[in-house]
């Protein structure tokens, strides 16, 4: 017998019948299951939400005051023929994959996600299942991550010749994630930290949920090169080499992203330097993901769509590029986003 | 190749000057001779014979990162650069190898003759024993183009001060023919006679823009006009009986323009001029337009047809060596005097003419020859100041180009493509139309003069708005109108439209003009009339 699927890709986001819900939807519904707090993920105005309790504080902080519920991870909810579970998927602190099986049959939308431990963000399990939703945002081989002791190791040597040559080393970075992940790999004993307002607040959020977080202090008008010298300054990409960043006088500006694999893009948009990381999958990632689902439906999203689905089909899957509307994160979208790389 | 690879990667990381010209003078003071000669050469966009070809090279990098070709090819236009798309498939390794980058190139060099089969051995181990930015600037090698940002100044600023030498002449002997196969790091940078090249050309003088008109030069009668031409720069060298023509681009010319072999009928050994090449119709009273000369800049061997309807002749307005002497020190107005003895007695026929200077006694009679420049063939005009010297490379103050403004129309878009590289993701290759009635006659492609938010805007309104897709171009609906600026307007019977345009470029998006006040057909003949 034929089953209906499970999931399936509306205009309003990704809709299951069986629970009458949507995970991720990007309009107005009733319903909302979240897999993280990244603003192409939780949108305002849904009646009501559902996500992890560790994505929950950093949605309310976005989204201000909502209609919502949490669930831990691997915990089972029953909703209507549906029955859903969420389980870490590696990308920020919160973050799930969106377990969904009716009959038997089981879909699950990941979300965003990257395979390895960031010390940080519950690691990414691989879940097996019949469906697999997955992004693409570095579907191509030409993206491959170092160690994260490795980049930790550049970074810090960055900030270690900064300090000694007079210099204030300012990292760029999204506020939600990726900027606690890098604070998690600074080594304290070369200097001060400071933190950019909206970075800030988000290490607030998390450190109140018990993530471990270096001491950082608040880069306000008060803090300057001569107050802090031999600081590093971790702060949103629009503010580097803007005026905010004058006070710190003589100074370096590098920026971590998974974007800065390219030499290009480095060369026109990292500043001084260009630190390769990245809170998504890789190519080996994905594929290693892909592969430990056992599923042999993929649904390809977010990034390099059609060349990641014929690669699949090419190889054993049965791929299709998930149509959507709203281009995902891609290079020149990321520029304006909080939520790429 | 470590030293050269952390040279490179220092450089390629920065965007301050200082850093680069303290990275370079550090390795002009530490390097091999072989490795520094090399090195400027390969800054200098010189690079060593071609070994592999670009498509054995894509073959074996696929093959080796376990990739079929056709994803690697979709990486290509992505990354842009095809020495790092196979640098970032390759499996990962460490550098494990002592070779230094002229010691590569010679291995490199070994294997030109080789078969296929002995190349592929060594680039894929070669491809084995280095890693990261070694490995990248291993097929930068073999790919050629390893241009970083380290402009030919920095250059010569860092060999300056590792050598102890003033920039100007080490600016000069960059310049010319050689390579590093032909000559050491001691004849081309340290040796005492530096002109023993006879071809070796002087760094080219450029003039900066004038913006708002002349008046804040002051006193009109320090300057002097000429008109600016609309042909390619060059210089012609006579020296030891022989003559060379230069590029401003540094690229040697002469067999391209036989006609100017005559000169050294003409002109004393030991003379260099600086002018304009320009296709001139025996007894025109203007030279013809670019597009003539473009069929003669294509051509490295030019058939006589072509040379008996496009005849060059370089139009001469500054002299730089005279009787072996370097002049260029000389005010403006000396040399200019020297010149017009050089050509004083030229017959009708040499190939060589002096450019005439426009007579002017205040800026208001600059104003009406620029007016007129249209019909003189001539972009603009040109003001040098009577007792500058001649400099290298673009210095204000001295020489100002005054272009005229460029000629504009409002057209639709209805094609567009993808770009490459960086902006692979966006469109920003556009085919532009007017009208004709109901229908609409494409006339032109532009891909610069937006921002890039401006690029990014049109690019999500073309993915909504396909109403057809072949290839990598899609028909979109005619719908926004831009304003093209272009430099001339020519008939190109190739063309659908019968014109082809100079240097079109998006002016600005017309957001406020609808499709049916876009310009048509019949006003762009009227351009052609009038200025082609
Ligand atoms: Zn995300
Ligand atoms: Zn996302």
């Amino acid at each position: 017998m034929r089953h209906e699927p499970v999931l399936t890709f509306t205009p309003k986001g990704i809709y299951c019948a069986a629970g009458d819900f949507y995970i991720d939807p990007w309009q107005r519904v009733d319903r909302a299951l979240i897999t993280h707090g990244h603003a192409d993920h939780a949108r305002g105005g849904m009646g009501r939400y559902l996500a992890t309790h560790d994505a929950l504080p950093v949605m309310r902080h976005r989204l201000g005051e909502i209609n919502a519920e949490g669930i831990a991870y691997g915990e089972r909810l029953t909703i209507g023929g549906a029955v859903v579970s969420f389980h870490p998927a590696g990308h920020v602190p919160g973050s799930a994959q969106i377990r969904v099986e009716v009959a038997g049959q089981i879909w699950v939308a990941s979300g965003d996600y990257k395979v390895i431990d960031d010390g940080l963000s519950a690691p990414f399990e691989p879940l097996p299942c019949h469906h697999f939703i997955t992004e693409s945002t570095f579907g191509l081989p030409v993206f491959r991550w170092e160690p994260q002791e490795t980049v930790a190791r550049q970074i810090n040597d960055w900030w270690r010749t900064c300090a000694s040559d007079g210099k204030t080393a300012i990292l760029g970075a999204y506020s939600l994630g990726k900027a606690q992940r890098l604070l998690s790999m600074l080594a304290p004993e070369i200097g001060p930290i400071l933190c950019h307002t909206a970075i800030e607040n988000t290490n607030a959020v998390l450190r109140d949920q018990g993530f471990a977080l270096p001491d950082t202090i608040l880069a306000d008008k008060d803090a300057t090169a001569k107050t802090h010298p031999g600081a590093i300054v971790v702060a949103p990409p629009s503010a580097l080499g803007s005026a905010w960043s004058k006070k710190f006088g003589r100074q370096e500006s590098g920026f971590a992203s998974g974007w800065m694999a390219m030499r290009g893009v480095r060369r026109r948009r990292a500043g001084d330097r260009g630190f390769i990381i990245s809170d998504h999958a890789d190519w080996a990632g994905l594929l290693w993901a892909i592969r430990e689902t056992k599923a042999e439906n993929i649904y390809v999203t977010h990034g390099y769509t059609e060349i990641f689905s014929r690669y699949l089909n090419e190889n054993g899957w049965n791929a299709q590029v998930v149509p959507t509307q709203f281009e995902g994160e891609s290079l020149e979208a990321s520029d304006e986003r909080d939520n790429a790389a | 190749m470590k030293q050269f690879a952390s040279l490179f990667s220092t450089i390629d990381q920065s965007t301050k000057t200082t850093v680069k010209v303290n990275a370079l003078t550090a390795y002009f003071n530490a390097a091999d001779d072989i490795d520094k000669l090399w090195t400027i050469a390969l800054f200098s966009g010189r690079r060593p014979k071609r070994a592999v070809t670009t498509t054995r090279l894509r073959e074996w990098g696929a093959e080796v990162a376990g990739i079929p070709l056709w994803l690697f090819e979709e990486c290509y236009p992505i990354v842009g650069d095809l020495a790092e798309t196979i640098a970032l498939v390759l499996p990962p390794n460490e550098t494990r190898d002592n070779r230094s980058i002229s010691q590569w190139i010679n291995n490199l060099r070994e294997v030109y003759k080789a078969d296929d089969e002995a190349k592929k051995a060594f680039v894929l181990d070669a491809w084995a024993r280095l890693g990261g930015t070694e490995r990248f600037i291993f097929n930068k090698l073999i790919t050629g183009g390893m241009r970083v940002g380290v402009s030919q100044k920095l250059m010569t600023r860092a060999l300056a001060r590792a050598t102890d030498r003033d920039e100007a002449e080490m600016a000069h002997r960059l310049m010319g023919n050689w390579h590093p196969d032909d000559t050491t790091w001691h004849a081309l940078i340290e040796a005492e006679d530096a002109s023993a090249d006879a071809s070796r050309p002087y760094p080219f003088y450029l003039a900066y823009a004038l913006e708002n008109g002349p008046e804040h030069l002051k006193a009109p009668a320090d300057w002097r006009a000429e008109w600016k031409w609309d042909g390619i720069r060059g210089q012609l060298i006579v020296r030891d009986g022989a003559h060379f023509v230069w590029s401003r681009g540094e690229e040697l010319m002469t067999d391209r323009f036989p006609e100017l072999a005559r000169a050294v009928d003409f002109l004393p050994n030991g003379t260099v001029l600086d002018g304009e090449l320009l296709v001139w119709q025996d007894g025109a009273d203007a030279p013809d337009s670019f597009n003539k000369l473009q069929a003669r800049i294509g051509r490295k061997t030019v058939p006589k047809k072509l040379l008996k309807d496009a005849p060059v002749l370089l139009h001469a307005y500054d002299l730089l060596e005279w009787e072996g002497e370097d002049i260029r020190q000389a005010p403006f107005k000396e040399r200019r005097a020297l010149l017009e003895k050089a050509c004083a007695d030229l017959p009708p026929d040499a190939p060589i003419r002096l450019s005439p200077q426009l007579d002017f006694n205040g800026w208001d009679d600059l104003h009406s020859f620029r007016d007129g420049a249209r019909d003189a063939q001539a972009e603009g005009l040109m003001l040098k100041r009577a007792d500058s010297p001649y400099l290298a490379g673009r210095k204000k103050g001295d020489w100002w180009k005054w272009k005229l403004a460029p000629l504009t129309i409002d057209a639709v878009m209805i094609y567009a493509q993808s770009g490459s590289g960086r902006r692979a993701n966006l469109f920003t290759d556009f085919t532009f139309a007017v009208r004709d009635g109901p229908d609409l006659v494409p006339f032109t492609k532009a891909y610069s003069g937006l921002t890039d938010a401006e690029f990014r805007k049109i690019t999500a309104w073309v993915r909504k708005n396909t109403l057809q897709r072949f290839g990598p171009v899609r028909q979109v609906k005619p719908h926004h109108v831009f304003e093209i600026a272009f430099e001339g307007i020519q008939a190109s019977p190739r063309h659908k439209s019968g014109v082809a345009l100079r240097f079109p470029r998006m002016l600005r998006w017309r957001h406020d003009k609808p499709l049916e006040e876009a310009n048509t057909l019949e006003d762009l003949n009227e351009m052609l009339r009038i200025y082609g």
